[in-house]
């Protein structure tokens, strides 16, 4: 593991689906990720991705370059945008990367992550520190 | 209206325990759209070195959340729930959850504060095993969109 080197990017289609899953698998029953009208109903522009369905998809990034997820220590993210995710059977396309931003002497390394959806991030300063 | 400032500080204990299946690991994985053998396959995960299948680094939103959620429930703290967003989130693992963990967890309102109009409360969660020894410490901002924001 080197300073700058990158991991295996993972692009994932979310779909209205996964986000049903992912509400039962979670017990976060938030309707604004299920229900349209409710969604429309406090201004969002349909419905919306769970964040942390979005986080943990970031984690599986680091996890998968891994192969062990016992090695991540730490993971942690500020929720800038939503992702919206239409019911056409596509989904939403967010397209998750990483690289080793600094290993420490201790055997820590920092992974910076990036999560794009529509051209734009949706994930603020999304890293992992794991042990190296 | 802006949020009760005297509940900075307050603390949660744990409402009950919970106990981590190996079924609820693997139900989580699928709905990540994960394969990785360490969440399903006790063998993978001893070879590993492990005790036991361990759960993905998010997966104690489940009781983090459910924390949350009692927290922001209550009437006195005067938060507009249908107002509110996840602001952000960390996990600090001392160690991987496994199958078989049963956990606790104590939440904590470190901070709540007001800007811009917009309330931001800092929470944290210390999740410990059985024996009371660490195992994961979450942090989430939440934030309250103000009436006029």
């Amino acid at each position: 593991m080197n300073v700058g080197d990158e991991l295996p990017p993972l692009s994932v289609r979310i779909t209205r689906d996964q986000l049903v899953r992912y509400a039962g698998a979670s017990l976060d029953f938030n309707p604004i990720h299920w229900n349209e009208t409710f969604a429309k109903d406090v201004g969002l522009p349909d419905v919306i991705a769970h964040g942390m369905l979005t986080m943990a998809l970031a984690g599986r990034v680091v996890t998968d370059w891994l192969g062990d997820p016992g090695r991540l220590l730490d993971l942690s993210t500020r929720f800038t945008r939503p992702v919206v995710v239409p019911n056409d059977g596509q989904g939403a396309l967010v397209e998750f990367t990483g690289k080793v931003a600094a290993i420490s002497d201790d055997g820590i390394a920092r992974i910076d992550l990036v999560a794009r959806f529509d051209g734009q991030t949706v994930l603020g300063r999304p890293q992992a520190s794991v042990r190296v | 209206m802006p949020l009760d400032q005297s509940f900075s500080g307050r603390s949660y204990p744990s409402a009950s325990k919970y106990e981590v299946s190996r079924e609820k690991i693997r139900e989580f994985a699928d709905a990540i759209g994960d394969p990785n053998p360490l969440y399903r396959d006790r063998e993978a995960a001893r070879a590993a070195g492990h005790p036991d299948v361990l759960a993905p680094p998010t997966f104690v939103t489940i009781i983090n959340l459910a924390a949350i959620n009692t927290i922001v429930a209550d009437p006195e703290l005067g938060l507009d729930y249908s107002r509110m967003v996840h602001g952000s989130q960390s996990f600090g693992h001392r160690r991987p959850v496994y199958a078989g963990d049963v956990l606790e967890l104590t939440t904590h309102i470190e901070k709540i504060m007001t800007r811009a109009g917009n309330d931001f409360i800092d929470l944290r969660a210390e999740i410990a095993d059985a024996g009371g020894a660490p195992v994961c410490t979450t942090r989430a901002q939440l934030v309250v969109r103000g009436e006029d924001a």
